[in-house]
């Protein structure tokens, strides 16, 4: 962590997304898996949005997938998580559901990032209380 | 009957067209006054009295309260369906609904925003523990320009498709922008100078994104039965359709093909009975580049992924062989923030015969078609002569 204090948005938990972010704070991406359908999905929530089944359990995900899809923001927000330009991406993570993030470690240059490359999550403690999951290219 | 959409058929029509007095820089002006000029102007247009309208339909937080109360009308119908941009194509479809089972007869849909100047408007912020807030905002996604440019990257890589590309709809665009007086960039526009334009959300360049302006647009539709004796010649509402497949980005269920669109395309063409070779001119929601190419493809026009190569050589400019966004769209006629209405303006409009130099000769089928959040919402809108 840097010494200056984060100036980013953070998350403000309601009860069925806190296991999540209980999770990153622990280096762990939770995810949550269908006890019907057996489909895992993500945001949390106390449903299947596959099957509307409400037998969910938690499970920690392998932080592996690849980069779906990306955006590379030259304009910052008006709190922004990182300095301009940054990488804001679409994880499709190995358990199936895709999630918003960052793509951290490589420039932020479009002739080297490529759609599908293999990323992995990095869990960047931006408070005491908050853990935010960004990924990596893998080496 | 019971059931089949289909019967629905050109059974109401657009009988009211009008933008507000003046659309662009408006500090001076409020979003519900906005609104009100709109249909003041829509219902002038059509001919009709305060009193003829038994339902009002609107979007916009508080809108479905806010307007009926400004404008002094009581509805005894209202829609208030906010799905973002398309609303109001959506709002057209409700409308034939509720005047084909008998609940109004003269439906007035207005719109008005403060895009750019946000006088009277509600604060933009989302609440800091909304899934959108906790699960996109905190990775620093910029609203609409990340969610629109992350279908613009992975269609980039699935298919080819090019930055040159996505700039020949913003020039063609411009062209037609020209030919309206009331555009807000009219000055011609070279593919280099979208190139050349700051990047503002890679792939996006500025000249890549929509305006951001203040105004108001309002339709009113009517009976087919009621329409006849009215002072604009008639346009008959074909086929409608709409469809919501996500909210948030991340939610999107596909990121090279548009969903909702493919759906809400099919229905309408399958109630108008029409394929896309039929339509004479498309209104095709244009907050940046992508987004009417993509509509290309998912209602029919061409096939996926083909749309770079659909849009190249001018083809959607002023003597292209497909006449699109003929107002100038989104990208250089004016863009307040929720632009659905201003289609359905211009293709009635094309319809009448009614465009001046702009004018698409013997047009007399058009396609309307919106997106709303981002990608999350389609409506489409097919019309014309019964």
């Amino acid at each position: 962590m840097s010494e200056k204090p984060y100036e980013g948005p953070l998350p403000v938990a309601t009860p069925e997304t806190k296991p999540f972010w209980d999770g990153a704070r622990q280096n762990k991406l939770m995810l949550q898996r269908c006890g019907d359908c057996g489909q895992a999905f993500f945001y949390p929530r106390p449903l299947c949005p596959h099957c509307l089944s409400r037998r969910i359990e938690w499970f920690e995900a392998s932080g592996r997938g690849r980069l779906h899809t990306f955006v590379i923001n030259h304009r910052a927000p008006r709190r922004s998580p990182l300095p301009p330009p940054f990488v804001v991406a679409i994880i499709a993570l190995e358990e199936g559901p895709k999630m918003m993030s960052n793509l951290v470690g490589i420039a932020p240059d479009p002739t080297q990032i490529r759609c599908d490359m293999p990323v992995e999550v990095v869990f960047e403690h931006v408070t005491a209380e908050i853990s935010l999951p960004r990924f990596r290219p893998v080496a | 009957m019971k059931g089949d959409f289909r019967h629905l058929r050109g059974t109401a029509a657009i009988v009211g067209v009008a933008e507000s007095d003046e659309l662009g820089k408006l500090p001076h002006k409020s979003a519900l006054q906005l609104h009100m000029e709109a249909a003041h102007n829509a219902l002038a247009d059509a001919g009709l009295k305060k009193s003829d309208v038994d339902a009002v339909f609107t979007s916009g937080r508080n809108m479905a309260n806010d307007v009926p109360e400004y404008l002094g009308i009581r509805p005894r119908f209202v829609g208030g369906t906010q799905i973002g941009g398309c609303s109001f194509m959506a709002h057209v479809e409700h409308a034939m609904a509720a005047i084909y089972a008998g609940l109004c007869e003269v439906a007035l849909i207005t719109h008005g925003e403060s895009g750019y100047s946000r006088v009277g408007m509600p604060a933009l912020r989302w609440s800091e523990d909304s899934n959108n807030a906790q699960f996109e905002h905190v990775f620093g996604t910029t609203g609409p320009a990340t969610g629109y440019g992350l279908m613009a990257t992975r269609h980039m890589h699935c298919y080819g498709t090019t930055s040159e590309q996505l700039a020949e709809v913003a020039v063609a665009t411009r062209k037609w922008a020209a030919l309206n007086p009331m555009a807000m960039h009219r000055e011609p526009l070279a593919i280099d100078d979208v190139l050349s334009s700051r990047l503002i959300s890679w792939p996006f360049h500025l000249l890549d994104c929509c305006l951001v302006t203040d105004g108001g647009g309002a339709v009113v539709v009517t009976s087919a039965e009621r329409a006849r004796d009215l002072r604009q010649k008639p346009v008959y509402v074909l086929g409608t359709g709409e469809c919501v497949s996500h909210s948030i980005p991340s939610q999107m269920p596909s990121f090279s093909q548009w969903d909702a669109a493919i759906e809400s395309g099919q229905r309408a063409f399958a109630m108008a009975g029409v394929k896309p070779a039929d339509i004479d001119v498309a209104e095709l929601y244009d907050a940046f580049t992508i987004v009417p190419m993509l509509a290309l493809e998912a209602l029919g026009f061409c096939k996926p992924g083909e749309s770079g190569a659909f849009v190249a050589g001018q083809r959607t400019a002023p003597g292209g062989d497909f006449p699109m966004n003929t107002n100038g769209g989104g990208l250089s006629y004016t863009h307040t923030g929720m632009y659905g209405i201003y289609t359905i303006i211009e293709a009635t409009r094309q319809l009448r015969g009614q465009c001046g130099e702009r004018q698409v000769q013997d047009a007399k089928l058009a396609i309307c078609h919106g997106t709303g959040g981002q990608w999350s919402a389609a409506a489409t809108l097919i019309l014309g002569s019964p």
